[in-house]
């Protein structure tokens, strides 16, 4: 570990703008703390507390200059690494001539600062599906320095211990964080990390830094806000696809989509075309898409999950069932963000427990 | 099921859409007609390879891409032929297409027909409506390799005679197909007077090809509901789940398992279909709006 003071995380920033990356960082905007480009220290919230529950966030500006005591907003990497909106190619039509012209790769180099172990777990899970298969993806990832910082006051709606990614980083990063009384120690992850650490000259952190260091993730994951029992979850979710407690959630579900835009790995997107009004000139783009629609299933005999249960059985089960024989891995990290921005407050852990709660349960109809 | 990583070779013939020019379209049957197509860059076309029962994208620049497997014969991949019925925004634009015109090719994509899983028994090919497009590559290639296999029965059933897919050359090829020791028949649900076959569902038409279920290979192909019924039939007949492969439907924008959208339970069925055996999908397909 390295020490780091307050200074130095100034300096960081501007050594990272320096070697020409955009600098994404944590700064309150709109009542919420999101991640945008940050130029310096002092664009990070300081002194901001989060509130959060179901269906509620707020901050709180308690005036103390401690910039990293909050959880988390609604951004993650993902709006960076997996843009909403990209352009996957272009077609020239003209004199009966027709060329398709793939996107040049991006160009950006982000260095993220204040990625919390949910994220950084986040970005892994990501990479398992588009490292291969999406050149533009890797592109922005391999580019990108990876900044976390761990938490010391989890939201009430995070469970992230519960998911094995935090509350401490341990995987993903270049450079982690953990804010102390004064300053903060610093873990290189990788050589990329480790390059930053020699070209900041930090200095070793003393063993009382370390300790203190080691105790705020201790600490924080005894607040942490929720838990869910994890324990033979994929079996558990696949033998109750006909439970009743799809029905009674479909009751309260808006199917609005609110949490897989804010859920860190969701992945699914559309693929739309754009024509100019010409006629001479086409785009084909992504868009991020939510299985919580009717036309996201939409075969030529109709759409093939009209219910508001079947999309978030679908939702669900694939977040903590489908994805681990897919990827090999949970899709959910835990970092709680669904059950914060969902307006009517609807909790993935209660789901899972009422689930588990009465195993086995099948709706009336089908048992007919 | 093991998670299969698409690799990058896949990805650069699959995400680069190649251009195509529209040769011919035929109709083949109600609001559907055939859609010829050749890749215009001349080496893409001397290499490109597909396998019975893929899916190409197949897009219109400037109005989308749609998912369609091709229909016409694995050996001769220079004209691709695309079996389409016309009744969303992009199928609909395909009507307005013309001898000339270019439309965007992506693919193949998917797991095949097992053909050569079906070798040394009997091959039991089973379509309904649309889905005699998917098997028809399966059926080409059966007839080019006949000598491999005991018997062939391949059944079709759809609603009515005008549903009935490539009617016009059904004709001429049941009887080729007689020449070359292959059994048809032939069902409609509901027929006209003009209709010289069984009126019936597919599946009433099994007692007629007196199928033997310990040497039969079975690969079904249509709407869902018809599936479900013609695969559960065929293992009443007592032929091994393990050897019932059916083709599912579902939305599709990318092809490469990226997209989400074709999920169904743990599978991508762009990736992992769109044919599955019986034993993988049998338990999900039970489920409504899975």
């Amino acid at each position: 570990m390295f020490s780091l003071d307050r200074d130095g995380l100034d300096r960081l920033l501007r050594l990272l703008a320096d070697q020409g990356y955009e600098v994404v960082g944590p700064t309150v905007r709109d009542g919420a703390i999101v991640l945008d480009r940050i130029d310096g220290i002092a664009d990070l919230p300081a002194g901001v507390r989060e509130e959060q529950g179901p269906a509620t966030y707020g901050i709180v500006r308690t005036g103390d200059g401690r910039l990293f005591d909050w959880a988390h907003g609604p951004d993650s990497g993902k709006r960076f690494l997996f843009p909403p909106r990209e352009v996957l190619s272009a077609t020239r039509i003209a004199n009966g001539d027709t060329a398709v012209m793939p996107a040049p790769l991006p160009d950006v180099r982000y260095a993220f600062l204040g990625l919390r172990a949910c994220d950084l777990a986040a970005i892994e899970v990501q990479d398992r599906v588009f490292m291969v298969a999406d050149p533009a993806y890797r592109q922005r990832r391999e580019a990108a320095v990876l900044i976390g910082v761990n938490c010391r006051l989890p939201g009430s709606t995070c469970f992230c211990s519960s998911m094995g990614s935090g509350p401490r980083c341990t995987i993903g990063f270049d450079l982690v964080l953990t804010e102390l009384e004064d300053g903060f120690t610093v873990e290189a992850g990788t050589a990329r990390g480790e390059g930053l650490v020699a070209a900041l000259g930090l200095a070793d952190s003393t063993p009382d830094e370390e300790a203190a260091s080691l105790a705020v993730t201790t600490q924080a994951e005894g607040r942490m806000g929720r838990t869910l029992d994890t324990s033979d979850l994929p079996d558990l979710l696949y033998r109750n696809r006909e439970h009743p407690r799809w029905d009674e959630v479909a009751a309260r579900c808006l199917t609005c989509t609110n949490c897989t835009m804010v859920c860190p790995t969701c992945f699914c997107h559309d693929v739309v075309e754009t024509v100019s009004i010409t006629g001479d000139a086409a785009e084909r783009s992504r868009e991020w898409a939510s299985c919580f629609t009717e036309e996201f299933s939409h075969t030529a005999a109709g759409a093939v999950r009209h219910s508001a249960r079947s999309r978030y059985r679908q939702w669900l089960s694939h977040k903590f069932a489908a994805w681990i024989d897919q990827f090999g891995m949970s899709g959910c990290v835990g970092c709680g963000r669904c059950i914060t921005w969902c307006p009517v407050g609807i909790d993935v852990t209660e789901e899972v427990a009422a689930i588990r709660a009465t195993d086995g349960a099948v709706k009336e109809e089908v048992r007919a | 099921m093991t998670a299969v990583a698409v690799s990058e070779a896949e990805v650069l013939a699959g995400v680069a859409p190649r251009i195509a020019t529209v040769r011919r379209i035929v109709e083949a049957a109600f609001e559907t007609s055939t859609y010829w197509v050749t890749l215009d860059d001349p080496v893409d076309r001397a290499a490109y390879r597909f396998r019975p029962g893929q899916i190409n994208m197949i897009g219109i620049p400037g109005v989308g891409e749609v998912p369609i497997s091709v229909s016409s014969d694995a050996a001769l991949p220079g004209r691709l032929g695309h079996t389409i019925r016309s009744c969303g925004k992009v199928t609909n634009r395909f009507r307005a297409l013309k001898p000339g015109d270019k439309v965007t090719i992506r693919g193949p994509f998917g797991r095949p027909w097992p053909v050569a899983e079906a070798r040394g028994g009997d091959l039991l090919i089973v379509a309904g409506g649309l889905g005699l497009a998917p098997v028809r590559p399966a059926i080409y290639e059966a007839i080019r390799t006949r000598d491999m296999f005991r018997r062939v029965i391949v059944l079709v059933g759809a609603r009515g005679p005008e549903h009935m897919l490539f009617r016009r050359e059904l004709e001429i090829w049941l009887h080729w197909m007689r020449f070359r020791g292959i059994e048809a028949h032939l069902a409609v649900d509901v027929a006209d007077d003009a209709w010289p076959y069984t009126e019936g569902l597919v599946t009433s038409l099994y007692p007629k090809a007196d199928i033997d279920p310990k040497v039969t290979t079975a690969f079904t192909c249509g709407p869902e509901i018809m599936m479900w019924f013609a695969a559960r039939g065929m293992v009443k007949l007592g032929i091994p789940e393990r050897r019932i492969w059916l083709s599912t439907e579902r939305n599709m924008h990318c092809g490469v398992r990226l997209c989400g959208h074709c999920q169904l339970g743990p599978y991508f069925v762009c990736a992992d279909g769109p044919v599955f055996r019986w034993d993988e999908i049998g338990h999900l397909m039970g489920v409504e709006e899975l």
